[in-house]
This record gives C-alpha cells, structure tokens and sequence, in this order.
C-alpha cells in the first residue's frame, strides 16, 4: 500500500460520507461522480484494468448521466429552468 | 365449444379463457393490472377556513408549537446515529477476520486458479485470462448477465414507454426545447471527440481476449459514445441509423446469438467448436475461439442497453 492509495482511500470515504450529508442533489451527483472516478484508479492500483475502464464508463459517466436526466424530468435540477419554461412556451 | 361438459361450466374454466386469450378475443390483464389513481383526499380546506388551514400548515413544522415533533427529531437522530455506528463495528469487525491480499495461505489459493493459470491459455486460447475466465469457463454466468440487461431494458420499456410518435408529442416527453440542441462548442467537440470514442469502443470489444477490457466495458463506451451523439445532434439524427426496428433486431439478435453459441457450447462438452471458432494462435485478433463472437455479442447487448435507457429517460421511446 502506498501513500497515493492511501489518500485516495480517504477521498473515497469522504466523498462517500459528502454524497449524503449535501442538500443540494445536483452537488451529491457530481460527488458521486468523482467517487466513481477515483473507484476506477484504485481499480487500476490494484491491478484490474477491466473493471477499471467498466467503473470509469458506467460508474461517472451512464450512471450520473442517467441521475442528471432523472432530476431534469422531475424539475430538481435549478429553479431557473422553469422561468425559460414559462417564458419560452 | 366443448363436447362433454355443458356450456356454462365450460365458460367458466381455465381452458375456456386460456382460448380466448389465444384467439386474442380478450385479455385476461385489462382493468385488472392497472393501477388506478387513488380516490381524491377530503379537502382539509373545507373543515378549516383557509387562513385557519395556512396558519396550520405553517406552524405544524415549528418545533416551539409542537413538543412530540421536536422530541420525535431528536430520538430520530440519536438512533440514527446509534444504528450507523453499529452497522459500520459490525462490518468492520468482519472485515478484519479476512485474509490478507495476495496471502499464500488464502482459501482462494486454490486448484482453481491454478489451473486457470497454468492452462487457461491452452485451453481458450485468450491472452487475457480474465477474459478467458469470463467468456470461456464462466460463460453461462455471463449469459445469465446479458439476460438480466435483457430483461431489465424490457421492464424500462414497459414502465415508461409511449409507443406512438404522436402520443409522445402530444404529452410532451421530449424536453429539448430547454437545452441548447444547436450550442455550437457541443456540436464541434462532439463531432470530433464521437468517432474516436466508437473507434475505442469498438477497440476494447475486438481485443477483449488480448488486453485489457471486454464485452462490459467497450459497450459501455460505445453506449456512451451514442449518448453523447444524441446529445449534441438531438434523437432525428440517431433514428437515421438506430431506431425502434434496429434496435430490437439487433438486441434480440444479439441474445440468441449469445445463447446458441454458449448452448453448442455446453452440448458438445467445451469441445465441438473448434472447426467453427479455432483458437488460433495466441495473440492474434482472430483467435481465441469464442471469445470474439461472444465478446462482439455482449458488446453490442451493452451498447443499447444504455443507450435505450437514456432514450427511454429523455423522451419515452427509441
């Protein structure tokens, strides 16, 4: 274990305590994205690139995505969309 | 219909309804699957008088006015806390009963892996064990993968899927109208940054046996990679080339090809599909047996998985 893995093992927990504990949920996804994200390098420290590049593509990328579009549906993700959405229609 | 039994007892049986349903005269789930909305609530308004009503609601959240909702917070917490503390002595208590990493005394240290190792190249001809491992001697598991993406996708389109065109436009499902579809940064990243994630994609799937990745991973990045197509060029410019039609022949293609291969497989005793699918010499594109087409299958299978998802999200159909 080198210093590096361990400091990203303590971003991971902080990252991972952050997700709950922020009120806003469009901060929690982004949070979650950079767990994924540092999930996928100590993947690759410990020696499975496979899942390395799986937790890098679905974990930050499809996963966050898919939360991004959820939140847009329900109207969650700024108060300034609906404006536009008053105005533009 | 029925010979021996009188009608109206007939009419009443399984086997009446079951032809029925065959003949398709009537579906036995219509009006009673579906979920009706709830009765409409009594109006609290009506039993206060509205300023009555507004000074309630704003005051049955503050905890000066409401002893049992301040104590009931506190003793939420308090245990809350107390549970969280629990659970995370239990697991950690757990985790250190496991053996260290990489151990020589492991129980996973093993004749498996052993063997995995010393002929797993010989036997799947792949270069890349895990891969060999996956595709070859675990094949039926990830058959069993690649079907609950079958069937997960499926459930996703039963749920929120509006088949008719005009039906979707109609409720409005399309939310593009606040995005900017013609932002011009968007366009030009993603029509230089799309090719090369396909071309990566396609990369990781085709040398799976070599390096490296897999089925999993290179359909994830090509399904991203269509995300972000549709993202930047809107859905018009993805059905020119992967509509409902497509998808579900490529999808379901996919699965059985999968299944025959993994079924020939299994018949003939992971022996039989050498004059099919050679091994082929390590290290070559073209080699490994199986792997490759299975690889190629699993791939795409991936690929619309995603990509379905975030149709189905963003607008309600393909």
């Amino acid at each position: 274990m080198t210093v590096i893995t361990w400091i990203l093992l303590v971003f991971l927990v902080i990252c991972a305590a952050a997700v709950s504990f922020h009120k806003n949920i469009l901060n929690s996804i982004l949070i979650f994205m950079a767990y994924s994200l540092i999930m996928s390098v100590i993947w690759m420290m410990m020696e499975s690139p496979d899942l390395a590049i799986t937790e890098a593509a679905v974990g930050a990328g499809v996963t966050s995505l898919l939360f991004f579009v959820t939140l847009k549906k329900i109207q969650r993700i700024s108060s300034e969309d609906e404006d536009e959405k008053e105005t533009g229609e | 219909m029925s010979r021996k039994r009188p009608q109206e007892e007939y009419n009443s049986s399984l086997a009446y309804r079951f032809r029925r349903w065959m003949n398709g005269e009537k579906d036995p789930f219509v009006g009673t699957l579906e979920m009706k909305p709830p009765a409409p609530l009594e109006d609290p308004e009506q039993i206060y008088e509205p300023s009555d009503y507004e000074e309630i609601k704003k005051k049955s959240r503050e905890y000066s006015c409401n002893e049992r909702l301040k104590t009931y917070s506190k003793v939420y917490i308090a245990v809350s806390i107390l549970i969280c503390l629990l659970l995370i002595m239990i697991l950690v208590y757990a985790v250190s009963y496991l053996p260290s990493v990489g151990g020589e005394s492991n129980p996973t240290n093993n004749e498996v892996p052993e063997r995995y190792i010393t002929e797993g190249l010989q036997e799947t001809g792949a270069v890349n064990i895990v891969t060999g491992v996956i595709l070859n001697y675990r094949s039926f598991d990830t058959f069993g993968e690649v079907t609950v993406l079958f069937i997960a996708t499926c459930c996703v389109m039963i749920l929120i899927m509006v088949e008719n065109e005009e039906k979707r436009k109609k409720l409005k499902l399309d939310d593009y109208g606040l995005e900017p579809l013609y932002d011009t940064v968007l366009r030009k990243v993603a029509k230089i940054v799309c090719p090369v994630i396909f071309l990566f994609g396609i990369y990781i799937i085709l040398n799976g046996h070599l390096s490296p990745g897999g089925g999993f991973s290179g359909g994830a990045v090509i399904g991203a990679g269509l995300i972000l197509y549709a993202a930047s060029f809107g859905f018009k410019s993805t059905q020119r080339f992967f509509n409902e039609k497509i998808y579900v022949i490529v999808k379901v293609t996919a699965l059985l090809m999968y299944g025959l291969i993994a079924l020939y497989f299994f018949l003939t005793g992971a022996n039989g599909l050498e004059h099919i699918f050679p091994l082929g010499v390590p290290g070559d594109i073209l080699s490994g047996g199986i792997i490759l087409p299975i690889n190629i299958c699993v791939g795409t299978e991936v690929a619309c998985t995603i990509y379905a998802f975030y149709a189905l999200f963003r607008r309600g159909g393909l």
